[in-house]
């Protein structure tokens, strides 16, 4: 334990070390459709305004809260800032039959895309659902959070609007 | 308390160091990490046993390099030792996992570990999940090539991942998939969507058997097509897979098959689905003698709703690999605002209703037991259905917003269990539960969740002796469960906890024979308690709980593992970076 303990310590304060390049960008997985289309993320755009990405499943409390709270106010978030949110659905082949029903059945506007092997899960580290990444407009990841507490969505379009006015969210 | 605290400092550097993706030669370095620990202290009235170390713990850290088109990651992971209800056999440390890929326009090629499934998993689907602790990871090559739009092939080749070695077996394999509005000229405007698939995969293993002469090489395929139009989509794929005699089947020489049917239809508040499976003796394991969760190449799912509130998830289904035929339905409805039942926010509403029944098996001859070693094992008929009920579950779920602060979900379910069939002990196990998850928001970024539940089982009849039977409560009884929950957005959590076991009890005999059937414990009255806090900040999270863990089967996607009793302190970290 002692041993872990020390190796976690040493590991973060290597990783503030480096230079804060922030360069990370969308890594390239294959996806499907609601409808079962292949789409490669790499593809993911918004002219050059900013996206959410956010990692949820049908299964996940947590999750549909969050995207429920959300779609209350996505109108406004999209008529103020240009925002795009793509919610990327990590249920398997057991439920992902559920994905198309659910999300349109909730009535939510978002780009949904299924993740049925949790590949673009595994290439963007995401530990656990609900975890949700800001890209800014040039494609890169700029601020990324996981789990959800009730009113999380308010920082989180804070800094959606300082990415809008071209400010830096550090 | 020292070790949390040390804990804690650790994690406060490390959410300092979010986001701090580096670059070295022009590519980044990105990553993620778990630990997660638990002390453990005896209880002898829910069953919870303390462990020689005094604490346990599981860890893992993901680092990935990529540059261009190149990746290569790795992962260590410690179980130091492996906390209680997870495979022992992961006890150590080291390096688990290793890749590099090259994706270019033409093709992707991965050596290494990697992850992979053809269609919906019917012959192929390696995978991990951390909270199950399963990795079924393939060690060996992966080659994608995309020749034309539309068109997407996939082979593969390698051996299994089991726990710090690799299975004996070794798995080739080739998908190929073919989106037919884009290949054929004309069919592009079409509204009708065709995709079609194929995929053949196969096994070898030497046959060392001193009894049988077992097939080296096994092999399995399968087809699938998918179809849309206007909100209306079908994905079916039906799979086969030669002889296999394994300890899944009990050494049959009996082909497998497997039909899975998904179809939904779905507009703007209003979504239908229906699924449909059929499954006979389709355990396909890169080791004949693999058993639990080990080796398994390929992944059925189970097609029952994955409950997330705990008691209805407490009796879980999972599939039969051996031989199920069953179905599921669900409808999801949104009332608009301003309507009767939707009132001023609208009110969200999902009714859900799964059944599985065993398949039917007849003998062979006057002579043969059925699933008797080294012969066909039974007849059936494709997509014949028993009498022999496995699960049915109904259940229906009200969302719906009271105020801008209150939020409401109501939650029925009725449930019939043979538990007899599935674990192999008790009988049918018939439950009904409620729950309420209320949420209040106190004041901006404030909210309170009370979560209520409350499952009751129904009586059945215990023969005493020939003559005298007495009604008891099915399996454990009775349970109730609170849940306070107190969040400040964006970084604190605190919540509270208690499950509680009750049992009516009418007389004395009852009362004594239901301790007999427990086996002189009478899981009367125990309370199950949990303190919890949590702290997140950006991609960091640390988590905190100490309180008495109800011995259950916890499962994620259908795949199950059983979680002893435990008591004690648990603390997790996980962060991004």
């Amino acid at each position: 334990m002692k041993k872990m303990i020390v190796s976690v310590t040493f590991l973060s304060m290597c990783v503030l070390g480096f230079s804060q390049g922030g360069t990370q960008t969308i890594p390239s997985v294959d996806l499907k459709t609601m409808d079962g289309k292949t789409i490669n993320s790499s593809t993911f755009s918004n002219n050059g305004k900013p996206m959410v990405i956010n990692f949820w499943a049908t299964w996940c409390k947590p999750c549909v809260l969050e995207l429920s709270n959300m779609a209350e106010i996505y109108d406004t978030w999209a008529k103020e800032t240009g925002v795009k949110v793509i919610a990327i659905s990590i249920d398997d082949t057991r439920s992902m039959a559920r994905v198309a029903p659910f999300v349109n059945g909730k009535a939510w506007e978002y780009e949904v895309y299924i993740d049925p092997n949790s590949d673009f899960k595994r290439a963007m580290n995401v530990p656990n659902v609900p975890h949700t990444f800001l890209i800014d407009g040039s494609g890169k990841i700029v601020w990324q959070h996981t789990s959800y507490a009730d009113g999380d969505e308010n920082e989180l379009y804070e800094m959606i609007k300082k990415l809008a006015k071209g400010e830096s969210i550090k | 308390m020292v070790k949390p605290f040390l804990l804690f400092l650790g994690f406060m550097m490390l959410q300092q160091a979010v986001q701090a993706q580096f670059d070295i030669a022009g590519g980044s370095i990105t990553g993620n990490f778990k630990l997660e620990a638990q002390t453990y202290q005896e209880d002898s009235m829910i069953g919870a046993e303390k462990v020689a170390e005094k604490m346990r713990s599981n860890s893992y850290m993901n680092l990935k390099y990529s540059n261009g088109n190149f990746t290569a990651g790795i992962r260590f992971e410690g179980y130091l030792k492996t906390m209680l209800g997870y495979d022992q056999g992961y006890d150590g440390f080291g390096l688990a996992n290793r890749f590099a890929s090259y994706s270019g326009e033409l093709f992707e090629v991965t050596a290494g570990n990697f992850y992979e499934q053809f269609g919906n998993g019917l012959i192929l689907r390696t995978y991990e999940d951390k909270d199950l602790g399963y990795d079924n990871s393939l060690d060996g090559a992966r080659v994608k090539i995309k020749p034309i739009n539309g068109v997407v092939i996939t082979g593969i080749i390698g051996q299994q991942r089991l726990y710090w070695e690799k299975g004996e077996g070794i798995v080739r394999g080739v998908d190929g998939e073919f989106s037919l509005n884009e290949l054929i000229p004309g069919l592009d405007s079409s509204e009708n969507r065709f995709i079609l698939g194929g995929s053949f995969v196969s096994k070898f293993q030497a046959d060392e058997d001193p009894l049988y002469i077992l097939p080296e090489n096994v092999g399995a395929g399968a087809g699938r097509l998918n179809f849309s139009r206007d909100g209306f989509i079908l994905n079916t794929e039906f799979a086969y897979k030669g002889q296999d005699p394994s300890a899944d089947n009990n050494k049959i020489y009996k082909p497998g098959s497997a039909l899975l049917m998904n179809t939904n239809y779905s507009q703007s508040g209003l979504g239908i689905m229906v699924q449909y499976k059929w499954v006979d003796n389709m355990g396909f394991r890169s080791e004949r003698g693999a058993q639990l969760n080990n080796l398994n190449i390929n992944y059925l799912p189970a097609i029952t709703r994955n409950h997330a509130y705990a008691f209805a998830a407490m009796y879980p289904y999972a599939t039969q690999i051996d031989g199920e035929a069953g179905f599921q339905t669900e409808i999801f409805y949104k009332f608009k605002k301003e309507t009767l039942l939707g009132g001023k926010y609208g009110t969200q509403v999902t009714f859900n209703y799964a059944r599985v029944h065993d398949i039917q098996r007849k003998a062979l001859d006057s002579l043969t037991v059925i699933g008797q070693d080294g012969t066909d094992g039974y007849k059936t008929n494709f997509l014949s259905m028993s009498d022999s009920l496995l699960n049915q579950d109904i259940n229906i779920e009200i969302t719906k917003k009271l105020s801008d602060n209150w939020k409401v979900i109501l939650t029925y379910q009725h449930l019939d269990f043979n538990q007899a069939a599935l674990q192999g002990h008790g009988g049918m196990v018939n439950t009904n539960t409620v729950i309420a998850d209320i949420s209040w928001r106190i004041k901006p970024k404030h909210t309170l969740r009370i979560e209520s539940q409350v499952l009751f089982t129904d009586k059945a009849d215990f023969a005493i002796d020939s003559l005298h039977s007495v009604k008891i409560k099915q399996d454990y009884g009775n349970w109730a469960m609170l849940v306070l929950e107190y969040s400040v957005s964006p970084h604190w959590f605190f919540a509270l906890s208690d499950q509680f076991n009750f049992v009516s009890i009418d007389d004395e005999i009852a009362k004594n024979t239901f301790k007999y059937v427990h086996n002189g414990d009478d899981f009367h009255r125990n309370h199950y308690y949990t303190v919890a806090m949590g702290y997140s900040k950006g991609a960091s999270r640390i988590q905190m709980s100490y309180g008495k863990q109800r011995e259950g089967i916890l499962c994620v996607g259908g795949v199950c593992r059983n979680v002893p009793a435990a008591y004690g302190f648990n603390v997790s970290i996980s962060s991004t970076f």
